[in-house]
């Protein structure tokens, strides 16, 4: 009886959670395009719906809510669910849709598609060797074997988007980062930029005017296409095709002088609001945390190195550790089991809704930057594969900062992986995306002319 | 060969909806092989003749201006893009058949160029709902072009057209639906190329000859009975 009251609040927040999705997409993501296949918006929010669901059972498990044997029912069923859609449905959908916007191939999708999944399926396979990752006792189609996949994939990029935020945050936050931009600079800018325009067009008239008399005269002008078209082009050309490429040639350069211009004007603008927001009261309290997570940054680097140096990987998680402090060195004698279910659900809840957040609007940021009308389809299915396999490998590595009465659960379902590994990893890839992040800034902050900020 | 009178016309719409093919259809007469992701603004310039087959007939230099983007940019993307609007002349409004949002971002679009010169607390307050009394006094031209008309089946197209006319009415505009990737859209004598040549006059014309109109102040008589026949055209 409690199985049935169980699965029905297990269900009903499912749905909310497929709800949440399904808005997010209609009015972040898809915000200026119309969605014709629902099947995208459908694979998008049940991914997250499972996805969050999995977070919700570990609180569950904190909290110790519910029946203990339909929690680990609904573990496994959920595990076995997203596993499914990650390995087969997702990625199929995304080679179904990269054939459909190829026109050649249009009438063999399916086909085409199957084949695609099953090189797929080939690499993702192939992904397992080189790792450490399982005992060879285990068959070949079990949980083990996809879930330690996926779960290197999912660590990777956790740790790489791990590393670059932990350095962006306080290089954005920070003001001391400031280039000071006054209003004659975007002038000058701007009418370099006009000025670029106006020679593009001097350019184009006279483009367009030997052709108008080309035409007139009655030869025509055909660019060289293909390569029988370069090779004729060599031997018999009329006088005024050769002057027409001559001047292309030019109008390319000054094209792509304007563009950089116009990055370079877009990018003064954002520093200068950059720098009026900078002075107000929130602008100085992002100041303020800037700083603080630069050295929290600093700090996760060099235990990152130490882990990897020393090979150590840490036992105790750190609710337990401060509270062994607080009670050995501080004396102060509180009720432990009591304090730790709470503080960790507490800290563990704020990493789950910290990481869904950020998450999310990287998500939204890349696909606004890279989609297109024709390949939003694509994106977003890969976008949706990326999150439920970030979201994975979220749980694997939330092990580490719960007491060990609660890791209990997610051993007993996940199985027996080596746990070690993936912390190894993600220290390592942490370490590399955050260096190597230290460099591109700094690399691109020396781009652009230094004038110090004047306070 | 002689410097011509120019006329600056800006080419909007959402990004993919097909301007950087119309602008290279509308000035090479070839379809565009290979369209790329438009950075900034590109440039491209027709040469048209005002008043084909009359006497007055005079060519001019149309700069077609195609601004690339989307309306949700940041700001500091807006405010680069806004240094282009300065002296417009005509605008044409791009928007794809087979997405309707692109079709009700051309409001935006249009009030983002048209808003130029107002102070910058202006206007965008109204989120982008249309303004009928915006568009009541608007001096400059506009023309509404639909593109990957190829793309809509033969049983839907009725309402997408219909649609589309509503769309035109609201900005007082001329229509054309189009598929870029093929020239026989715009073949001479067709009624698109009839409308895009009414367009450009209109252009023209409001450039050149309302403005001689307007530097006589105090003798508004003159519009009409001096000059001979060429301004009083502008009545239409």
């Amino acid at each position: 009886m409690s199985f049935l009251i169980d699965s029905s609040i297990m269900i009903t927040s499912q749905i909310l959670f497929f709800g949440f999705g399904w808005l997010f997409f209609m009015r972040q993501l898809f915000k200026d395009y119309e969605v014709r296949q629902y099947v995208v918006q459908v694979i998008f929010s049940v991914t997250f719906a499972f996805s969050c669901t999995m977070f919700e059972l570990i609180i569950f498990e904190i909290l110790k809510v519910l029946n203990s044997s339909s929690r680990y029912f609904h573990w496994k069923m959920n595990l076995c669910v997203i596993l499914l859609i990650l390995v087969f449905m997702v990625p199929f959908y995304i080679g179904y849709f990269i054939v459909s916007n190829i026109r050649l191939l249009h009438r063999q999708r399916l086909l085409f598609s199957c084949l695609l999944w099953l090189t797929f399926m080939y690499f993702f396979w192939k992904l397992g060797d080189p790792f450490p990752i399982l005992s060879p006792k285990h068959g070949i189609l079990s949980i083990e074997q996809l879930i330690s996949r996926v779960g290197v994939i999912g660590v990777t990029l956790m740790a790489l988007l791990s590393g670059f935020g932990a350095v962006n945050c306080p290089y954005t936050y920070m003001s001391y980062f400031l280039r000071n931009v006054t209003d004659a600079d975007i002038l000058a800018l701007e009418r370099r930029l006009l000025q670029t325009m106006d020679m593009i067009i001097s350019k184009k008239k006279r483009m367009a005017m030997t052709r108008r008399t080309m035409f007139q005269k009655g030869e025509v002008h055909n660019k060289p296409s293909g390569f029988w078209g370069m090779i004729k082009s060599v031997t018999a050309s009329a006088p005024g095709s050769e002057n027409l490429t001559l001047i292309q040639q030019e109008v390319d350069a000054l094209e792509e002088l304007s563009r950089q211009l116009f990055l370079e004007t877009a990018d003064l603008y954002a520093t200068k609001e950059r720098i009026e927001y900078s002075k107000t009261f929130k602008g100085k309290y992002f100041n303020f945390l800037g700083y603080f997570f630069s050295i929290y940054c600093v700090w996760k680097i060099f235990m990152a190195t130490i882990n990897i140096v020393f090979d150590r990987v840490g036992k105790t998680d750190p609710v337990t550790r401060g509270i062994e402090i607080t009670v050995n060195y501080l004396g102060i004698q509180f009720d432990v089991k009591f304090w730790s279910q709470h503080i960790s659900f507490i800290l563990v809840g704020i990493i789950i809704v910290t990481s869904i957040r950020g998450l999310l609007i990287t998500l939204t940021k890349f696909f606004y930057a890279i989609s297109s009308s024709k390949s939003s389809n694509v994106i977003v299915l890969l976008l949706a594969q990326i999150m439920g396999m970030y979201f994975v490998s979220s749980v694997l590595l939330i092990r580490m900062s719960m007491p060990l009465e609660y890791r209990t659960i997610i051993t007993e379902v996940l199985g027996e992986l080596q746990f070690n590994f993936y912390h190894r990893w993600f220290d390592v890839i942490f370490l590399v995306s955050a260096l190597s992040s230290i460099l591109f800034l700094y690399l691109a902050h020396k781009q652009a002319p230094e004038k110090p900020m004047t306070p | 060969m002689a410097s011509l009178d120019r006329v600056k016309v800006l080419v909007l719409g959402d990004s993919g909806v097909g301007k950087s093919s119309l602008v290279h259809l509308l000035c090479q007469n070839q379809v565009l092989g290979n369209p790329s992701w438009t950075v900034g603004c590109s440039v491209d310039v027709r040469v048209h003749d005002y008043k084909e087959g009359t006497p007055e007939e005079k060519t001019y230099y149309i700069e077609l201006w195609d601004v690339g983007g989307s309306v949700g940019s940041a700001s500091s993307v807006k405010s680069t893009r806004a240094v282009f609007y300065n002296s417009v002349n005509g605008i044409i409004l791009v928007h794809d058949l087979t997405n309707k949002k692109s079709s009700q971002n051309l409001y935006r679009w249009s009030l983002e160029a048209l808003n130029r010169d107002l102070v910058p607390t202006g206007v965008l307050v109204t989120n982008g709902d249309y303004d009928r009394e915006q568009f009541a006094d608007n001096q400059i031209p506009l023309l509404v072009i639909g593109t990957k008309l190829d793309q809509i089946h033969e049983t839907k197209r009725h309402e997408v057209l219909t649609r589309t006319a509503f769309l035109a009415e609201d900005f007082n505009a001329e229509e054309i639906n189009l598929d870029c990737t093929n020239p026989r859209y715009l073949a001479a004598g067709s009624s698109n190329a009839v409308k895009l040549s009414r367009f450009f006059d209109k252009v023209i014309e409001k450039r050149y000859f309302l403005r001689e109109g307007n530097q006589i102040p105090g003798f508004p008589d003159r519009k009409r009975f001096g000059g001979g026949t060429l301004k009083s055209l502008h009545y239409d």
